[in-house]
């Protein structure tokens, strides 16, 4: 029989406040087990914590029940106190009576009744448990970092420079990502290209760090500090370590008409490609969908001009597997497709362009050089109106667009502003918006001035419809503060697309069994504290894979996930978590199937001899399980047909007394 | 009367028996009466020239007989598989339950098993029950022969047989059969249209006759755990006889859900119940749900496979779209 010991916790008035916690701990008295039950204000504190310490040794306590928060909260902490007092921390049982309970009642009589109810469950439980000792784990000194825009760039090069090596791996021809593609950054108006192609060279050269672009995560196996990885290398057709990036192939292969993607199909690039100058790896990739050698046999042009030798049509997917110890992923965004948004004529007219189209008509390197010019006709636009949240903001519109703020157009469409007023002082800037949301360093100055120095013309209201008629477009909006309707005829119009998650980040959350929220972004171990760490062991978040955010947050959450990879990989071994699943032997059939559900690959089969009841001996097939490598999660037991696979911590029967507890 | 006649069987054995291919025959002997035929092993051609028997009442399913018949000896044994067994044979490897290598299947063509119970309704005092011009024939005691129609005395699950072609063997007497459309869900939906309360009556009626004699889990070839959960004093589930009415239904329930997706549908849980009880519409209310919710799926019919239950794929349904269901689910 255990002697349990019963904690009941204010937490001030979270708790007290909608939960009689003297009537729970005075009902919990009369439990099977129980011989101590008290309550007090904040059970966490360190007077709390010695109250429970006390109560081990004077009541020779065999188990406590810690009636207080949710376990993800302070259920470690309650088990260092245990463990401090002598006691298995794994005697320890949290009933959260706050977060399911206290916080979702408003009567105190349920909430009490609720609260008992809780407490009697996790009292049934210790009653059957048993002192559990954790296992030890080696760590893999190596870190993956998924995705290399200036968030994989960032966290490669911080972890790169503690010493440790570091692999990115990116589904483009070249790392850079986004940022690439940007003009002009906010607030201080430099060029991206000069602050990030000198990150992009750092971290080529960089001896610890491995660069497999043009590559795809395909699988994901293992736990924290042990994981192992299956990259795809797609076929480039060009092998890496033999091309120079001299370019010849890229000016004489014939098929001139593929959609340029780095410049967002605003102009066209060749079959074989390089995306832009400062490329890392500075290598040419074919297009196997244009590639006329690759699709038709006839060609071989760029293998003919290529001096080095590089052009390898025969190249095939190859497939290589690394063991990490931590993964970062940093898949970043995309804007939302406009498709959709038939009301600003974004498919019927090219005059209607999305902001990073406008990055890239603005760009020195983009498809006019540098020089603002209409798509449509190659005119001098006198008339630009741009529209801000497109698809943020949008809860009517869920099938169109995103309920939550994109965060960063109201700044980047300050900078196209002011950076179009600069260079073409001739041309009119309408930007119509719901708020001007500024908060950032130099982030309202920066607005400011663009209304104040700059003659931007901002409205307070949104755009109905525009229309393309005889070459211009009829743009239809209302100003809320004059309360009138506005007939604008501009020559472009720009759109602030919301931005999403990219889409690989859902298979790839699947593959590391990491939480994603409803908009697919990851979810954060906790949103104020362990901002970037995911709820998954091992693995961390960058950049706007978990939110949107501008480039400085980026940096910043980089160097932070970074700094947390380096925690990680600094240790020798890993304290496993002692609940882990076992196999009763004389039950087990050895059918396979929780081999077949085993996410970590931990459940293998021996043949084993036992002696049957007539002295005879039988040889049969039963499931072993690496304890090293379990992770818990429960998938073998529930799959188990027998019950011969239960969870230490968490047996099959403690959860029914828990639920016959409730049930009673 | 069945496509392939007994002496082919038993010719068939011994000539494997001479061989030496393997050492025992698993096959049927007569009972007390010419319908309730019992499995047996044979050892000489003798044997079963004296006993052996191949006829409409053969329908014991000999899959999981493997599981024990293979640990008696290093040599392999002969086995007779109806297309039907084949899927539990199939399954049982899937689960690694016996050596493949100890075994030399053959396979035998069905077509369809008579239900006794069914002659039963309409001959008393049965005392042999033949074929003549393509009607069952069955000599009584007190009213002389009658005759009638075969369709009307099979089995549900030979009335609506699911396929004729052997998924397993090492040799075919006959010819390959195909797998058949059947209309085997058509109760289950009947069912399914019921209200709940409907369904519960339908179900405490048939299940209140229920007397505990496991010949149901006994029989049935996914039911292979070293320990039943029922026979485990630990499970907590233990039963030998049901207390309540509630504990009636739960045995049953219970087993429909540890053969979930593992159940080829064999039938062998309804031909079995001394009560009657049409326990296969369980199993198929489950193998109806698994296919519309994750595709078509057939336990058995390769070896190896995957049950959806136990298998992820990113685009399963979601746990939400799964309940709910039919308008009365």
């Amino acid at each position: 029989m255990q002697r349990i010991g019963v904690f009941v916790c204010h937490c001030g008035t979270n708790i007290a406040g909608t939960v009689d916690v003297k009537a729970v701990a005075q009902a919990l008295k009369n439990e099977p087990g129980v011989v101590f039950s008290t309550d007090y204000q904040y059970m966490c504190s360190q007077a709390g914590q010695d109250i429970i310490k006390a109560a081990i040794a004077e009541h020779q306590l065999s188990g406590i029940v810690v009636c207080s928060c949710s376990p993800r909260m302070h259920e470690a902490t309650f088990r260092k106190t245990a463990a401090a007092a002598g006691l298995n921390p794994y005697m320890v049982e949290i009933a959260n009576i706050r977060e399911q309970c206290s916080w979702v009642h408003k009567e105190m009589p349920v909430g009490t009744e609720k609260a008992i109810i809780l407490g009697k469950a996790a009292v049934a439980k210790v009653n059957l448990n048993a002192p559990l000792t954790p296992g030890e784990s080696p760590v893999t000194k190596r870190a993956l970092v998924i995705g290399g825009g200036i968030a994989g760039i960032q966290t490669a090069l911080d972890i790169a420079d503690a010493g440790f090596p570091v692999d990115i791996v990116e589904t483009k021809p070249t790392i850079g990502g986004k940022m690439a593609q940007l003009d002009k950054t906010f607030p201080t108006l430099d060029c991206a290209a000069c602050i990030l192609t000198p990150k992009m060279v750092d971290v080529a050269q960089n001896e610890n760090v491995r660069i497999f672009s043009y590559s795809e995560v395909t699988d994901v196996k293992g736990f924290v500090g042990n994981f192992e990885v299956t990259i795809k290398r797609k076929a480039r057709f060009v092998k890496e370590d033999v091309c120079t990036g001299c370019g010849a192939c890229t000016e004489k292969c014939p098929q001139k008409k593929v959609p340029n993607e780095f410049n967002l199909g605003m102009d066209n690039r060749r079959a074989i490609y390089i995306p832009f100058a400062q490329a890392v790896p500075k290598v040419a990739t074919i297009d196997p969908n244009y590639c006329t050698m690759l699709q038709k046999g006839k060609c071989g042009l760029c293998a003919k001009v290529c001096t080095a030798g590089a052009i390898d049509y025969q190249a095939k997917d190859e497939f290589i597997q690394e063991k990490y110890g931590a993964i970062v992923v940093a898949t970043g965004f995309n804007p939302i497709s406009m498709e959709k948004f038939d009301e600003f004529a974004y498919a019927q007219s090219k005059d209607v362009i999305t902001s990073l189209e406008l990055e890239r008509l603005m760009n020195a390197a983009g498809p006019t050089g540098g020089t603002l010019l209409r798509p449509s006709d190659g005119e001098h636009p006198h008339t630009i109106v741009f529209v801000q949240c497109v698809g943020s903001r949008c809860e009517a519109c869920a099938e169109k667009g995103k309920e939550y703020c994109s965060k960063i157009c109201c700044m980047y469409t300050a900078k196209h502003a002011m950076l179009i007023r600069d260079k073409y002082p001739d041309t009119d800037v309408y930007v119509f918006y719901i708020d001007v949301r500024t908060p950032g360093k130099n982030f309202d100055e920066f607005y400011r001035r663009a209304v104040e120095e700059y003659g931007v013309h901002y409205i307070k209201g949104m755009v109905g419809k525009v229309s393309p008629e005889g070459g211009k477009l009829k743009v239809q909006a209302s100003d809320l503060l004059d309360g009138k309707q506005l007939h604008i005829d501009a020559d472009m119009v720009v759109l602030a697309a919301a931005i999403e998650p990219d889409k690989s980040a859902r298979p790839l959350a699947t593959m590391l069994t990491a939480s994603m929220d409803t908009n697919d972004f990851f979810t954060e171990a906790h949103p104020k504290l362990r901002p970037v760490e995911s709820p998954t062991a091992g693995v961390f978040l960058s950049g706007t894979c978990q939110g949107p955010k501008d480039i400085p947050e980026t940096v910043s959450q980089a160097g932070a996930a970074a700094s947390k990879v380096i925690g990680l990989l600094c240790k020798d071994k890993l304290t496993g978590n002692p609940c882990v699943a076992h196999s009763d032997e004389l039950m087990c059939n050895g059918c396979s199937t929780c081999e077949r559900v085993c996410p970590y690959g931990a459940i293998s089969y021996q043949e084993k001899e036992f002696r049957m009841p007539d002295r005879t001996t039988k040889i049969r097939r039963i499931a072993v399980v690496n304890e090293a490598v379990c992770q818990g999660c429960g998938a073998c037991t529930v799959a188990c047909m027998s019950g011969a696979m239960d969870l230490r911590g968490f047996m099959n029967k403690q959860i029914m007394a828990e639920v016959d507890a409730i049930c009673k | 009367m069945q496509e392939i006649n007994c002496e082919v069987l038993v010719s068939k054995a011994a000539e494997l028996l001479e061989k030496g291919t393997v050492d025992r025959v698993l096959g049927w002997k007569a009972g007390e009466f010419d319908y309730d035929i019992t499995p047996a092993v044979f050892h000489s051609e003798q044997e079963l020239k004296d006993g052996f028997v191949w006829n409409d009442f053969c329908g014991a399913n000999f899959s999981k007989y493997l599981i024990k018949e293979t640990g008696k000896s290093e040599n392999k044994v002969l086995v007779f598989l109806k297309p039907c067994d084949t899927y539990s044979f199939n399954q049982l490897l899937t689960e690694h339950r016996f050596d493949r290598e100890k075994v030399y299947a053959v396979g035998v063509p069905c077509s369809g098993m008579l239900d006794i119970g069914k002659v039963k309704q309409s001959a008393e005092g049965i005392a042999a029950v033949r074929e003549e011009g393509g009607e069952v024939v069955v000599d009584t005691l007190y009213d002389g022969s009658i005759s009638l129609k075969r369709e009307a005395l099979l089995p549900d699950r030979c009335a609506n047989c699911k396929s004729k072609k052997h998924v397993a063997y090492d040799e075919l007497l006959g010819e390959e059969g195909e797998a058949v459309s059947s209309a085997r869900f058509d109760e289950v939906e009947k069912l399914e249209r019921m209200t709940p309360d409907e369904r519960f009556a339908f179900w405490q009626g048939e299940l209140s006759r229920c007397i505990r004699c496991n010949a149901c889990r006994d029989v049935c070839p996914a039911c292979t755990c070293e320990k039943c959960v029922f026979d485990n004093p630990n499970s907590g589930v233990e039963n030998k006889a049901a207390a309540n009415s509630f504990e009636e239904k739960m045995f049953h329930v219970i087993r429909a859900f540890h053969v979930a997706g593992r159940c080829t549908d064999c039938g062998e849980c309804s031909r079995v119940c001394p009560q009657h009880i049409p326990l296969h519409l369980l199993n198929r209310k489950f193998i109806k749900d698994i296919d519309s919710f994750y595709g078509e799926y057939q336990a058995g019919a390769e070896v190896g496979s995957r049950a959806p239950i136990v298998d992820y794929k990113t685009d399963d349904l979601e746990p939400g779209e799964a309940v709910g269901g039919g308008e009365n689910a």
